[in-house]
């Protein structure tokens, strides 16, 4: 307090009062505790660096916003997307250099939209705490990295175009060691491998207090050293994302007797990114998402988009912008055939989900919620026409 | 007299005898080295019995068991996991590291400009070998070429952009390069600098010794880490809008300072070894300020920091890692990114990636070591005990 007098008196000018004003704002308490989640979240509760990279977003928002992003892209001949530095499945560099994953997939689908062609697209590997400010500051266009859609981000000047991926925190037990447990909430008393200070660990304590549970948290720093004390039998369940859980298994030393308990605790709805204040460009990676379900939900495949354009059944005529005047893509900045270019380029929803999380890549994550509306799941295309 | 009778001189030599079985050879050594007391014996044995418990399993693991080569992750787990081996199978992934084994080295760098790197490593390795060897003649030329010539091609080489090479951006460069690059730039700043620094903190100029002794204790005051990320995020925020630098650039600004202060610090070291009587000495020659320091002083105080200097190379070459906190990746960054790579998880591709990139931090860092050695050997001309 007799600090605090001191400041506000006559030794220091009002400059340095006002900045001290500020700075006494933060809420230093929990100064300096951060953390990465298992899906690379980073859980910043680091005020101060917060509130210096808001105010940057601020300085830059006015020079960023305004621009027109297509025309940007189109320019430098482009599209810069901001990705995972390595998540299983999602966005990972493989074996030849070249990056390859669900969200890359939608990086290619983008590229193809605006390019006609799948291969005019740089990549940014980035780290949960710089995606924002990259976004932001313009160094990347658009940012498919496996980010969480909430209010805070989207009030934070940024728009979230749509899902491509319903995430959610679950379990992973050893059902030789726990046999006959199936649900989640059988798991009272028990020792549950996690992360430290992330949402996880948050979600996780929610949940038991709620279900008026007992366990005991093991907690590690590290998302490998988690992965280890579960291999190893130190705990009973291991939390975290859904997705992350499926990739982790693969690196277990009996992977066949571990299964995902169905329970999802958390809401993570993952999708693409783009700075708020361009329509048009949030309307071209919103409709790119879109398309892609349509084109699924049509039957439409890489292996056969170019005979359904040449076919006669309307609605799949109109999709592929073959009805006679159409102005569908051109209205959205594009070409008429842009739906064509992006199944050709990627596969349909469908296709890139199998390819990279689903039966066909080494994940083997099922739809789940993220089959199509009407087999059960939430993704829902808005239509086309 | 009979006595004369009685002596004898010996007229010829006798051939020397080998010494006897137990005093000569395998022997001795082990007598005199392994077990010259009952404690000696006990811990020779103790430590055999180690090795013996230690070495066939990191063998079997590493070369014996090892799967060398292979299209993805089922050649490095066993059929519970999804793989071929056998059940219990437990070997060295070395067919991950082989198929990564390019972006280990040039990370994204476009495959068919890899012959750049390959040719600036050429010339690197070229103009090195003759430096270090002291009967090769023409040093200062080499040292010349070395230093100022080399680094500008190497730039060019690299960067590209010009006689119809393409412009190779840095977010693309990886793996060994980034580490070698930012050691090599390292290396070559801090040692001048940190003399300079070193100079000027023992100046008798106030205002000079006052700037040399806030920039050491800053930088020394602050991890690696905040520098770095520090010119990678805070940096920007204090810049107009719209001037960028490159983030390798930053990158390697802050490992330069940083390893300058330390260099600095190991060098007042030296400085300060060296008796008065020397400076009086050449004082009394009539030498100035700039010829003592550089024909009396600094040549004692060099030779006798050497280890110091090399241990901080040495550390400067381990703590390029750190890099991988601002999404830039080095060796290590570059093999762990690979870990997300689902078509290479298994339960040994982690452990055998970073046994790979601590053995090529090994190469270097013995290297840097016994080089050392040899050139402290060769400059003892003083101090021998």
């Amino acid at each position: 307090m007799a600090f605090d007098s001191c400041v506000n008196g006559r030794h220091i000018g009002p400059f340095f009062r006002g900045a001290w004003g500020a700075i006494r704002q933060y809420d230093f308490s929990s100064v300096g505790t951060m953390g990465i989640n298992l899906k690379g979240q980073i859980v910043m509760k680091n005020l101060v660096l917060k509130g210096a990279l808001a105010a940057s977003a601020l300085v830059l928002l006015a020079n960023a916003a305004s621009a027109a992003t297509l025309d940007d892209v189109k320019k430098k001949g482009f599209l810069q997307c901001g990705v995972n530095t390595g998540l299983p499945g999602f966005a990972s560099p493989n074996d030849k250099g070249e990056w390859s994953g669900f969200d890359v997939d939608y990086c290619r689908a983008v590229a193809a939209a605006v390019f006609g062609d799948p291969t005019k697209v740089k990549y940014t590997p980035l780290s949960a705490k710089d995606r924002l400010p990259a976004l932001q500051s313009g160094e990347i266009d658009v940012l498919i990295r496996n980010t969480t859609w909430t209010l805070s981000r989207d009030e934070q000047g940024f728009d979230f175009t749509g899902v491509n991926y319903y995430d959610g925190q679950g379990f992973m037990i050893n059902s030789k060691k726990l046999s006959g447990i199936n649900s989640a909430l059988q798991l009272s008393g028990a020792s549950v491998c996690v992360q430290a200070g992330t949402t996880t660990e948050l979600n996780l304590a929610d949940y038991f207090k709620a279900n008026k549970m007992e366990y005991n948290p093991v907690v590690f720093e590290k998302v490998e050293e988690v992965n280890a004390a579960y291999d190893s039998g130190r705990c009973d369940a291991y939390t975290t994302d859904q997705s992350g859980l499926y990739a982790y298994r693969l690196a277990l030393t009996a992977p066949d007797d571990h299964i995902v308990l169905p329970e999802i605790i958390s809401k993570e709805p993952l999708g693409p990114v783009v700075r708020q204040g361009d329509q048009q460009w949030a309307d071209i990676i919103r409709w790119t998402h879109y398309a892609l379900l349509t084109a699924e939900e049509l039957g439409i495949t890489k292996a056969n988009v170019e005979e359904l354009a040449k076919g006669d059944s309307p609605e799949v005529k109109r999709v592929l912008g073959q009805e006679a005047g159409t102005k569908l893509g051109t209205d959205l900045g594009l070409t008429n055939d842009w739906v064509v270019n992006i199944v050709k380029a990627v596969g349909n929803y469908g296709e890139i989900f199998d390819k990279n999380l689903g039966s066909g890549s080494p994940l083997k994550i099922a739809r789940g919620i993220n089959a199509q509306w009407s087999k059960g799941g939430l993704q829902y295309a808005m239509p086309i026409r | 007299m009979v006595d004369s009778n009685l002596s004898f001189v010996r007229t010829e030599m006798l051939q020397g005898q080998t010494p006897p079985l137990a005093e000569r050879g395998v022997v001795k050594w082990v007598r005199t080295n392994l077990f010259a007391t009952p404690i000696d014996s006990v811990l020779t044995i103790f430590a055999l019995l180690i090795i013996a418990w230690f070495l066939p399993p990191v063998i079997r693991w590493a070369f014996i068991e090892a799967s060398w080569v292979g299209p993805d992750r089922s050649v490095c787990a066993t059929v519970a996991q999804g793989g071929i081996q056998p059940e219990g199978w437990s070997g060295a992934c070395w067919a991950y590291v082989n198929a990564n084994f390019n972006q280990f080295m040039y990370g994204r760098y476009p495959i068919e400009e890899h012959w750049r790197v390959n040719l600036v490593g050429i010339m690197f390795v070229l103009l090195l070998v003759p430096l270090l060897i002291p009967k090769v003649p023409y040093k200062a030329l080499n040292a010349i070429t070395f230093f100022f010539i080399f680094p500008i091609v190497a730039f060019f080489l690299l960067v590209g952009g010009w006689l119809g090479l393409s412009y190779v951006e840095t977010p693309l460069w990886g793996g060994l390069l980034v580490t070698l690059v930012i050691s090599f730039v390292g290396i070559c700043v801090s040692l001048p600098l940190g003399i300079i620094l070193a100079l000027g903190r023992r100046s008798k100029l106030p205002v000079i010794k006052m700037l040399c002794v806030i920039f050491i204790e800053t930088i020394r005051g602050v991890p690696l880490i905040t520098v770095l990320f520090m010119a990678s995020y805070m940096l920007p925020l204090f810049l107009p809008p719209g001037v960028t630098f490159d983030k390798l650039l930053r990158a390697l600004i802050g490992v330069a300072l940083f390893a300058s202060a330390y260099m600095a610090e190991v060098v007042r070291g030296g400085l300060q070894a060296i008796p008065k009587g020397q400076y009086e000495g050449a004082d009394s020659l009539g030498l100035g300020y700039w010829q003592k320091t550089r024909l009396i002083i600094l040549p004692q105080a060099l030779k006798l920091v050497i280890p110091s200097i090399v241990n901080t190379f040495i550390g400067l070459f381990k703590d390029t890692s750190l890099v991988s906190v601002i999404s830039m990746f080095d060796l290590l960054g570059i093999v762990k990114q690979h870990f997300s790579d689902a078509n290479w998880a298994s339960p040994q591709t982690p452990i055998s990636g970073l046994v790979f990139a601590g053995f090529v931090f090994w190469i270097f860092c013995f290297g840097m070591s016994r080089y050392s050695l040899f050139m402290e050997n060769r400059l003892d001309t003083g101090h021998k005990r």
